[in-house]
């Protein structure tokens, strides 16, 4: 099944229809989903390709000498490819299948950090990070004392790259921003960041969780030394995430995870380690889960992550200036550029009373802090409500959004 | 079920200018309460003498759900006895989880039966009596809905 579209130009007022999620009722009424940034719905063909999967070319990977075995390492090995083309890497085994972009990130600190840093080396963090990008690197504080300097965000949400600048020292070992903010939805600049990284001769890890699925992304172009996303946040499944890591790195790092799989040769007395990416894919890995990243892929190619972009920035465009004319709306993320996501706070009413009231109207909004606790701070906020875009959204939603802001605005009068 | 039967004028007015807010000096029972999951936060003081609650107050952060419930929780057990609070904890509980009211009558903490309509709005309700019990106790943990 093809993706809704006619050659260059994307109908995205039909693209709903791929979903059949968005196709069911919220609390009775028209499901509005603006929650994609959080976890983006599935369309029929991604839930198709790991259900004919399963029906068809199932079988467990690298190890049978039959056919099926074959047809499905096959097709696994070849969404390596399609990642790496997917994000202009050079090598597809510079593609490590992990479970999310919180594993990916995990590895990097355990397989990357952890051996070859001292008490009172330096990582460097930012203020917007998702927890995801904090406590991976607060638990090698733990374990090995390493020091963490956070790069301060100013009032609208961007990076002060003068003090970034002003952070590195002998001790600093890798810089680990994210792309794209999930709260704020700045889109940092992560190129001259890299730069600035490896004009220290320090690493950089980019969390693109929330980048990948919403813009092109270009790993090589970047220069960064890992990039990690996460499936489920670009129309694929849950469990299946990535880790690019530029070949020389990925070569001599230990590997996470023991087992099957990673091993050349296994004795008690020694284990030799097959190369990377095998090296870091222990187990039997969630097979259908790369299948279905191998069709979300297809997904977002098809309607073209230009396109992509553009839909998302004129959803943007119209939503943030009716939101912002609202008097006693705060948005907090006033940054450009920004990815398709808006986070405000309503005066004295709670974020969580304004997800109830957006539920009870049919909407999906995240409510909360986000896993992103110190931003939270930085702003001094408890929470916020956030509103965030993917393909299926068009402005008729937003419309819905600040008519239910209105409602709650009278009800709590 | 209507977003007024949630949110009733007396939550909307206690969520917004909360009773019996703000420090009591001379509590001889304290306990926080958190919820990880949304945030909310409050701190509960009370003042016990022979078994009866002679004056409560608290202090915190939240939605209108959990600040209204911690005071309209105060208001209901001052002056009550330790084991009629007890009988008021379960009595609200079973009201938020279960929807059902008893026979009991339980004043204007019945403005809370639409609660139950909203499952993870529950602990939002809850969280004040949680730190409730757990400050009679005198448990010394913080306690979080989780």
């Amino acid at each position: 099944m093809k993706a809704s579209v006619t050659k260059q130009v994307v109908d995205f007022g039909r693209l709903c229809r791929d979903f059949p999620i968005l196709q069911k009722t919220n609390r009775g009424k028209t499901m509005i989903y603006l929650d994609s940034a959080s976890s983006a719905q599935k369309p029929y063909q991604v839930i198709n390709a790991i259900a004919d999967f399963y029906m068809q070319d199932y079988a467990n990977i690298h190890r049978g000498i039959y056919e099926l075995s074959e047809r499905s390492t096959q097709l696994y090995e070849n969404t390596r490819e399609q990642v790496k083309n997917f994000i202009h890497a050079a090598h597809a085994d510079e593609i490590v299948f992990v479970r999310s972009t919180t594993e990916g990130i995990n590895l990097i600190a355990q397989s990357f950090g952890r051996p070859r840093w001292q008490a009172g080396d330096e990582v460097i963090l930012s203020t917007m990070e998702h927890h995801s990008n904090i406590v991976p690197w607060y638990m090698l504080k733990e374990q090995i004392g390493i020091v963490l300097k956070i790069i301060p965000i100013d009032d609208v949400g961007a990076m002060d790259i003068e003090t970034y600048k002003k952070l590195f020292s002998s001790r600093t070992k890798l810089v680990a921003i994210s792309h794209a903010s999930n709260v704020l939805g700045t889109i940092n600049p992560v190129k001259d960041m890299t730069a600035i990284a490896h004009a220290h001769h320090v690493p950089v890890l980019i969390d693109g969780a929330q980048a990948v699925s919403h813009m092109p992304v270009n790993v090589q172009d970047l220069d960064c030394d890992f990039y990690v996303f996460s499936a489920h946040k670009m129309y694929g499944p849950t469990g299946i995430g990535v880790l690019y890591g530029k070949k020389p790195w990925l070569d001599t790092l230990p590997p996470y995870q023991g087992g099957g799989g990673m091993i050349e040769t296994v004795a008690f007395e020694k284990v030799t380690y097959t190369k990377a990416p095998q090296k870091f894919e222990a187990g039997t890995p969630d097979i259908a889960g790369v299948i279905g990243l191998n069709a979300a892929i297809q997904y977002v190619q098809t309607i073209g992550m230009e396109n992509i972009f553009s839909h998302e920035q004129a959803l943007l465009n119209y939503a943030e200036p009716k939101l912002l004319a609202i008097p006693e709306l705060r948005m907090i993320g006033e940054a450009k550029p920004k990815v398709g996501v808006v986070s405000f706070v309503l005066n004295h009413i709670h974020p969580h009373d304004i997800g109830t009231v957006l539920d009870h109207e049919g909407i999906a909004v995240r409510a909360g802090h986000h896993c992103a606790m110190p931003l939270m701070e930085r702003f001094q906020v408890p929470a916020t409500v956030r509103v965030s875009f993917g393909v299926y959204n068009q402005e008729k939603d937003i419309d819905t959004l600040l008519s239910a802001i209105q409602l709650t605005k009278r009800l709590f009068a | 079920m209507s977003l007024r039967d949630l949110y009733q004028e007396i939550i909307v007015d206690h969520g917004r200018e909360p009773r019996n807010f703000g420090k009591l000096m001379n509590a001889n029972h304290c306990q926080a309460g958190h919820n990880p999951l949304c945030g909310d936060k409050l701190m509960l003081y009370v003042l016990e003498r022979d078994g009866i609650v002679e004056e409560a107050r608290f202090e915190g952060v939240g939605c209108a759900i959990s600040v209204a419930s911690a005071s309209l929780m105060i208001e209901a057990i001052k002056g009550k006895s330790i084991v009629e609070v007890e009988q008021l904890f379960d009595l609200f509980h079973h009201l938020v989880t279960e929807g059902r009211e008893s026979d009991v009558n339980i004043g204007k903490l019945a403005v809370f039966g639409g609660v139950v309509e909203f499952p993870v709005r529950v602990k939002c309700a809850t969280l004040a009596w949680h730190t409730l019990k757990a400050a009679l106790t005198n448990n010394t943990q913080p306690v979080t809905t989780e």
